[in-house]
Order: structure tokens, then sequence, then C-alpha cells
């Protein structure tokens, strides 16, 4: 393999890593995109060329050493070319959320003084146009697709394909510059600025140095036995660590093809259309594909369901087993190979994870009898735990020691320790260098022995050394009468039921706890139709009595099986409303990586709560929302409160208040 | 020729040019019914001209005579400065009339990708024996039409439609599946009959927001019917009101959103 032969020695930078693919791999596909119907493709020499163009426009625009250069837009080579780019010319690639609305655009292009963005499109033009009075730094825009944007005043505004253009054209007079510049680019360096969304206050700028990147991605290549030859589908926000690392450490440490879906609604049609052989999702992905399973055989024939129920069953049975090369009796394989070619090959087939060899899900808790369906059709689902501070990797799941309830062991050279809180710290070469122009909240997360404190709370379980996460160390509390509060192990439960999309519990220092439900419009919405319920909007679903009774009876069925753990019987739900909206980012109430942002929630909703607690029966209230294009409105909506059955071990609690 | 004298450029730097298609002193009846009486106004080239009024007041009907498919009893129809002969509708295409219709008019079992294949038919030269093969001239023409028309679906964002069978989508991605055909057919000048009808605020706004970007890409003119007045203000540069078969305002939305008749026509008046 091409590492082998280098080692890391003089691959200390993405434009040195290029350099080696483009030379070795130089007529492998480095990019794929599907545009105007079809697979575009660059090869790495191809991919090398048209970076090389960006760069020295770059330069011929006036980018220097040091700058800032801020990338908004959704997944594209282009975009991709961007950041290599600018880490080329020495400057620093600050990828964006596209889905940001423009006031926190500005703060994120405010804190880093960012001169230069490169945008996807008009709309993305447009939010930085709205906000670019605020900035006093930002002095030049660049645009890809030109849809729209003929009539903008051109004088800070620059097409893509020109800047490129005016490159090549003053190549000659520019390429010593560009060399000198990447001469100089070493293992400390500044590889990438990521903002982290942050469950609570403002983004931090993480700094992700050469070693971080190349070193994970290294490692972590190694780990799964990562070739040239994979190819992954990249879809995820580029402003997220995991795009980064799967889509350009790992892919220009290995030299393979990161393949950008047509349009963000094409995903699924692109995954199936390529086939990745390495692929990443986070658990809704997974979700929402089981869901959309389940419906669509239900619409299909008496035979085929029946063989698909009977086969899948089988593999419940022994698929999981098969996958880890554990002893399997021969003919549950044999039958096993036979549903492999009726059923589950077929299925795969459908999904898009025909060839998959590795998969990664991460960022939130899998239900298990999801993760379960994935691993039984033979698909090697595994998880992994990490964060941005950490460049991604800090627990991977070894093949054969994959589970649902638990998130692996240690990633190469990763250390970890928990301290006595119960709080998980790690060092490893992929830790952060710093916040960007934050040294408090540097030296209160990073200590001056590099250790990282993750805010998380966990513990090593006895015999298999696995690491299991809790919740977030600060979410857990203790309820009135000293028990644990942990939200987030009753919210997962809850969350596993396809019918509730997202789930928040509340009872922190309280006497009991009460829950926010919000359904999953896919999946009620299509239960709706069979049972021959009409409804207007979300709202009116989700207030609608059977939807209610359907929701009681899945709590209800959580509280079982949360009374039966004696550190938490305390957090059952004891009540709960069905939110008339889904919370969104938009209105802050998640990030954009869609975590529950609690406070804002518990503030925003403080009289739904109140009503909660003080045993009313109906709740009216009204919410401010905001559309995607900036602008608010509210709703008015009466909520039903209901009560659902609490089982004994915490029901004494209650009788004693 | 065109008449350039008239020709000015707008706030937001597109060219109008000179006049189009001219409607002089029309009236059309169907029986005894005055659908249309003596109306007459003019389409300039790469302008948004909105025909507006209330229900009933004609305006599909002067959608139709403009495009040819009624023939007006009084009155004449000048394109580009010479009087258009009655003509049957394919001879409208090839002029470079495109339109799409109020009650989608789409082939609804075929795929999204061959309903705005269809509206490429103008530029088919090959014959029915040779496309039945599919060989050579056939194939290569097919190819050449099918890279117009993927241009098109990644300008209307309908990619993730592109196999799906037209039945099975909602109304107002049906819409632009029409939008998409009648681009397809690359016309100078785009009728659209109530393009907003029945939607959603945000699917009017994404809508609106094609309209403008295919007048500003393509130079296409754009004649248009639409009842919500305020998508018709911002989008429209000139705006034409009917009511009851006769015109009751022409000129700018400003012009237009302050004249008498047209405020009553909207309002109504209180008969005292």
């Amino acid at each position: 393999m091409a590492q082998m032969q280098t080692g890391a020695q003089g691959m200390q930078s993405l434009p040195a890593l290029l350099q080696r693919n483009a030379a070795q791999f130089g007529n492998a596909p480095a990019y794929r995109e599907k545009e105007f119907g079809i697979w575009q493709c660059w090869t790495w020499a191809e991919t090398a060329k048209e970076i090389e163009a960006l760069a020295l426009g770059l330069i011929n625009l006036g980018v220097k050493e040091g700058d800032f250069v801020a990338i908004i837009g959704r997944n594209r080579p282009y975009l991709y070319w961007s950041m290599v780019a600018a880490q080329a010319v020495g400057a620093v690639p600050v990828p964006l959320y596209q889905d940001a609305v423009a006031e926190e655009m500005a703060y994120v292009l405010g804190h880093c003084g960012a001169r230069f963005v490169i945008v996807g499109d008009q709309e993305q033009a447009d939010k930085v146009i709205e906000i670019q009075d605020q900035l006093h730094q930002f002095e030049h825009m660049i645009y890809l697709d030109p849809r729209g944007m003929r009539k903008y005043d051109h004088t800070q505004l620059h097409q893509f394909s020109h800047i490129q253009d005016q490159g090549r054209a003053a190549h000659d007079e520019l390429i010593g510059e560009l060399q000198s510049r990447q001469a100089k680019l070493d293992y400390d360096s500044t590889c990438v600025m990521l903002y982290t969304s942050g469950t609570t206050g403002k983004p931090k700028g993480v700094v992700l140095s050469n070693r971080n990147v190349i070193q994970s991605a290294k490692n972590s290549s190694e780990f799964d036995q990562l070739t040239q030859g994979e190819n992954i589908l990249s879809y995820l926000p580029m402003a997220w660590v995991g795009d980064f690392i799967f889509s350009i450490g790992q892919a220009y440490w290995c030299g393979f093809c990161v393949n950008c879906p047509e349009s963000q609604d094409t995903m699924m049609t692109d995954l199936r259309e390529i086939g990745p052989t390495y692929f990443f999702a986070p658990p809704r992905v997974f979700e929402g594909q089981l869901t959309n399973v389940m419906i669509r055989m239900e619409d299909a024939g008496a035979l085929k369901r029946k063989m698909f129920h009977h086969f899948l069953a089988h593999a419940k049975k022994v698929g999981g087993d098969i996958l880890d090369g554990r002893p399997v009796g021969l003919m549950d394989r044999l039958k096993y190979a036979l549903g492999n070619v009726l059923v589950y090959g077929p299925l795969k087939d459908t999904l898009g994870y025909g060839r998959i060899r590795v998969g990664y899900t991460a960022g939130e808790a899998i239900g298990p009898e999801i993760f379960d369906f994935y691993r039984s059709l033979g698909i090697n689902l595994k998880q992994l735990y990490g964060q941005t501070e950490a460049t991604v990797f800090i627990t991977v799941q070894p093949d054969g020691e994959v589970r649902a309830d638990t998130v692996g062991v240690p990633a190469p050279e990763v250390e970890i320790k928990i301290d006595d809180s119960g709080e998980i710290h790690y060092r490893s070469p992929g830790t952060f260098v710093e916040y960007f122009n934050n040294p408090e909240s540097t030296a209160s997360t990073k200590d001056a022995e590099g250790w990282v404190a993750t805010g998380d709370a966990g513990f090593f379980e006895e015999g298999s050394g696995h690491l299991r996460i809790i919740d977030r160390a600060k979410d857990v509390g203790k309820m009135a009468d000293g028990s644990m509060f942990a939200p987030k192990y009753v919210e997962n439960k809850l969350k596993f039921y396809p019918d509730i999309l997202e789930a928040v519990l509340f009872g922190n220092g309280r006497d009991r706890c009460v829950a926010f439900i919000n359904i999953d419009l896919t999946a009620v919405g299509n239960w709706a139709e069979r049972n021959n319920i009409a409804y207007a909007s979300y709202q009116e679903l989700a207030g609608h009595p059977k939807v209610l009774e359907t929701i009681r009876s899945h709590v209800t069925a959580v509280n079982k099986s949360v009374a039966e753990d004696p550190m938490l019987s305390g957090c059952q739900v004891h009540r709960f409303v069905v939110l008339h909206k889904e919370l969104d980012a938009d209105d802050g109430e998640m990030t954009r990586t869609r975590k529950v942002r609690r406070r804002i929630v518990e503030e925003k909703f403080d009289d739904i709560i109140t009503a909660l607690y003080d045993g009313s029966e109906k709740v009216s209230t009204v919410t401010e929302v905001t559309y995607e294009d900036g602008r608010k409105g509210s709703i008015k909506a009466t909520l039903t409160i209901v009560d659902a059955d609490v089982k004994p071990g915490a029901v004494h609690k209650v009788a004693a208040e | 020729m065109l008449d350039n004298s008239l020709s000015y450029v707008t706030d937001d730097g597109r060219t109008i040019g000179g006049v189009v298609m001219e409607m002089k002193n029309i009236t059309l009846r169907f029986g005894g019914v005055v659908a249309i009486q003596d109306i007459s106004f003019d389409i300039r080239e790469g302008e948004i001209r909105a025909i507006i009024g209330p229900n009933g007041a004609g305006k599909s009907s002067m959608l139709n005579v403009i495009s040819g498919f009624y023939v007006p009893q009084e009155g004449e129809v000048l394109f580009h400065g010479k009087k258009r002969p009655p003509m049957r509708p394919y001879e409208v295409a090839r002029q470079g009339i495109a339109r799409t219709f109020q009650n989608i008019a789409l082939f609804e079992g075929m795929s999204v990708l061959d309903n705005v294949m269809t509206g490429r038919l103008n530029y088919m030269k090959t014959g029915l024996f040779s496309q039945a093969l599919w060989k050579g001239k056939a194939e290569a023409e097919e190819t050449e039409n099918r890279e117009v028309v993927e241009r098109i679906i990644d300008f209307l964002e309908i990619q993730h439609i592109r196999k799906t069978p037209v039945a099975r989508l909602p109304y107002g991605l049906k819409k632009r599946v029409e939008l998409a055909r009648a681009l397809a057919a690359e016309p100078k000048l785009l009728l659209l009959d109530e393009p907003m009808a029945g939607m959603n605020v945000e699917e009017k706004e994404d809508m609106s927001r094609f309209i403008l970007d295919v007048n500003d890409e393509f130079g296409t003119t754009i004649a248009l019917i639409e009842h919500d007045m305020g998508v018709v203000m911002d989008l429209s540069d000139r705006v034409v009101v009917m009511d009851y078969g006769k015109k009751i305002g022409d000129g700018t939305p400003d012009e237009v959103r302050n004249n008498q008749d047209v405020i009553d026509a909207y309002l109504g008046v209180s008969h005292d």
C-alpha cells in the first residue's frame, strides 16, 4: 500500500498528500459528482491541476498566509478543492454549516475575521451580502453556481471558474510563490478550523493541525484496513469534523474516491448508484431507511411480505453471529445463504449497501433493534465515539466486537481516563491545538499534559473493556429524593420507537420526571393514512387522541424497562405532552447536528413544563417559529397533557410527597 | 423588425427591448357572450408582463388569443410587427411560443424526464423509422436534446424526481414540471396560466424565483396570468388589468395599484 512505501515523513500536509496521490494514482478517480444526470469524474491528476489553478487564483486575488477562508455550501468537489487550495496558499479553511441563518454566519465570520468567502450558490451569497456590513475584515466572495448572480455588483464578487482561469493565466508568475508557500507547510501548521455547534453558548473555533488530521486519518484507515479502492458518498455537512476526516483526511491519506450527490434530495438514489464500500451516517439516516423499508413492505404482495418476514426473522437469529465469525450450525448457514439470494442481497442493493465493507454510525445513540437489523443483513455497521476536539476518534468498535450498547475500545494511540466524577478524559495525536481566540475555554478543556475533558460521563465495562456512555456529564443530575437523573438514557429508549422522533426529559431537582415528545411525521403520517385518520397539519396530527394513545403505550413500555434499572428507576415519565411543532435548529432548539439544546427548550416552553407539573389537563401556548428564510412567525396551540403508567419502584417516591 | 426605440434598462439591470407582440382592438365572442371586448396592449422583449383580474374577467381567453388557440372575431395580433394568420398549435410552437396550463396538462403516466423531453419535439429532425431503430443520427440527436433537458432539470431543481411518474407528484411539483417542459422548447415568449394557483407560500416563493431566473438567465419574455396580487406586483414589469372582458388598467405595478378602477374592481364598490 502507498502509505507503507512513503510513511508519514514528508507527507505532512494535504497538498503534499495530493501531489503523492497525483503521482501514484494519477488515473484513479478522486472525485465524482452527479450533474446533469451523469456522474462527472475527476482523476487525482486532474484534481491536482484544478486545485493548483484555484490556489494560483487565490494568490492572484490577494489571499495571504494566515488568512481565513470561509467555505459555505453543499458537498461539491469544488468546495473540497477550495479547502485544500486554501491550505496550499497558507491560508486556513473554515467550512460553515450551509443551513445556518445569516446571524449565525455573522458570528462565525466575524469571530475568525474571514477576508475571503467561497460560497456554493446564490442562496449562500445572499446571506453573506446581508451581513457584510458587520464584517470588517471581509473583502472578496467567490461563488460557484452563477445562476441568478449575473446582476450582482461584481467589484467584490468573483465566479469560481474565473478565479481558476486567472490562476491558470498567471501560472508562470505565481507558481514559484505557491511552491514556496506549500513548502513551508508542516505537521504543526493549521489544517482547518471547525466551529463546534455547541449545545450551550456561542460556537467555538476548533483549530486542528496537520498532525491532528493526518495522524488521525492514518490511524483510523489502518484500523479498518481502508484502501485506495474505497468509494464513499459525501453528503454530511462539510462543516462537521466527521466529513472533514472521511472526505478529506482519509480520502487523501488512502487516495480513495469521494462521490458527491446531485442534490440533497437525491441522496438515496445516488447512494444506490454509487454503492459505497465505506459509509458513515448518523442514526437517523438508518432509522429513516428502516422505516421506509417497513412501510414499503406493507404495500408488497402477500407472498413477498411473508418471505421478507420469514427470512428477516432468521437473519435476526443468526445474521449477527455469522458476521462476527461465531459458530453457527450448517443448516442455519444454508438457510441464511438462501435468504441472502432471495431477500438480504436485493434489499441491501435497494438500500445502496450492497458493497459496504465498513459502516459507521455516531453522533447519537442508535436503537438496538435498528443496529441489529442492519448487522443481521450482513452489513458491518459499527459505532464510534468522538468529538471535534479529538479530530473525531476517541473509541471505535473493532470488527467482531460490535454491540449496540457500547462505543468500543480506545482508538489507536488514544489514551483514556475516567475521573472521580465519572467524566471521560482523553489524550491522542488528534487532540486539538486550541480554541481560536479563546484561551480561557482552551485552558478549561485541555490541561497542561494534553488531557481533554469530553463533558461526557461513562465507564469501562468489566470484562470487555468497552466504553459505555451514560450521558452528558452536565446533564446528569439528581432528583429531589437524591436518585440519579440521566435524561438521555430515557430519551434514547423513547426515540427507539419509530413513531417518536425526539424526546426531552425534565426532572432535575424535581420529585418526578415529565417529557416532551416530537412525533415522526413519516411514520405516524403513514400510520394515519392506513387507519383513515385525516389530518391537515403536523400540529393536528400531533394532537390527535389516537396518536396520543399510541405514544402513551410507548411511554408506558419505556417506563417498564426503566423501572428495571435500580439506579434509574426514578426517571420514569409520569406525564408528557406531544409538542405541536418539531424542535428545529432554525429556532435554536437544536444544534445544526440535531442535538437538543436542553436549556433553551426548557426556557422557551416554560409554560408547558409548569403545566406538566401542576396537574392541569390542557395547556395553551404561543410559540415563536423561524422560517427557512429567517422571517419569524408564531403558532398557537392547546396541548393535551397525558398521564402515563408508572411502575412500582418509583411510585412510592411520589406517594411520599 | 423590432422597434427598439422603446428599449430601456430596468432598475435591476435587465434590458427591455421593443414590442414583440401587439394586441390591437381584440374582441372575442363565444356565441352571445363577449369574453374580450376591444382590448389593446403590447408585450415587449425581455419583460415580464402580467394579466390580472377577478374570476371570469377573460384572462385565460386573452392568453389563448396570444397563444393563437383562439382567433378573435375582431382586431389583430401582430407578432414581430407582422399580422399573424390563424395558426395550428404546432405552428405557434415553432414560432418560439410555449405555455403552461391552469389545469396542469402533463402525460400523467410518463416520467418527469420523458414529459420534459416532449418539449424538445420541434428540435427532433430524424424520422419515425430511424428513431424506432435508435441508431446513428437518432441516437446522437437524443443525446443532444437530453443535454438541454438535463440543464433545465438542474435549473428547476427537480433532479430528485427525474424518473418519477408524474401522476405520483404533488401539485406544486407538477407545476414545476410543466414549466420545465415549456422551457425545453427554448421559447422566446413564455405564457404562464396561473403558475402559482393552489400553492402554499413557500411554493409560491420558489416559483417566483424560478420565473425571475428564467427571465434573467435566458432572456425569455414572459406573459403570465395570476390571481395573487402580491406575487404579480413583485414579479412583473408591467400589468394589464381586466374586468368583465374589458381592460381597466395598464402600466407599472405602482400605477396599477393606485388606479381607482382597479381598486374598485378588486375591493368592490358600494352602489349608493
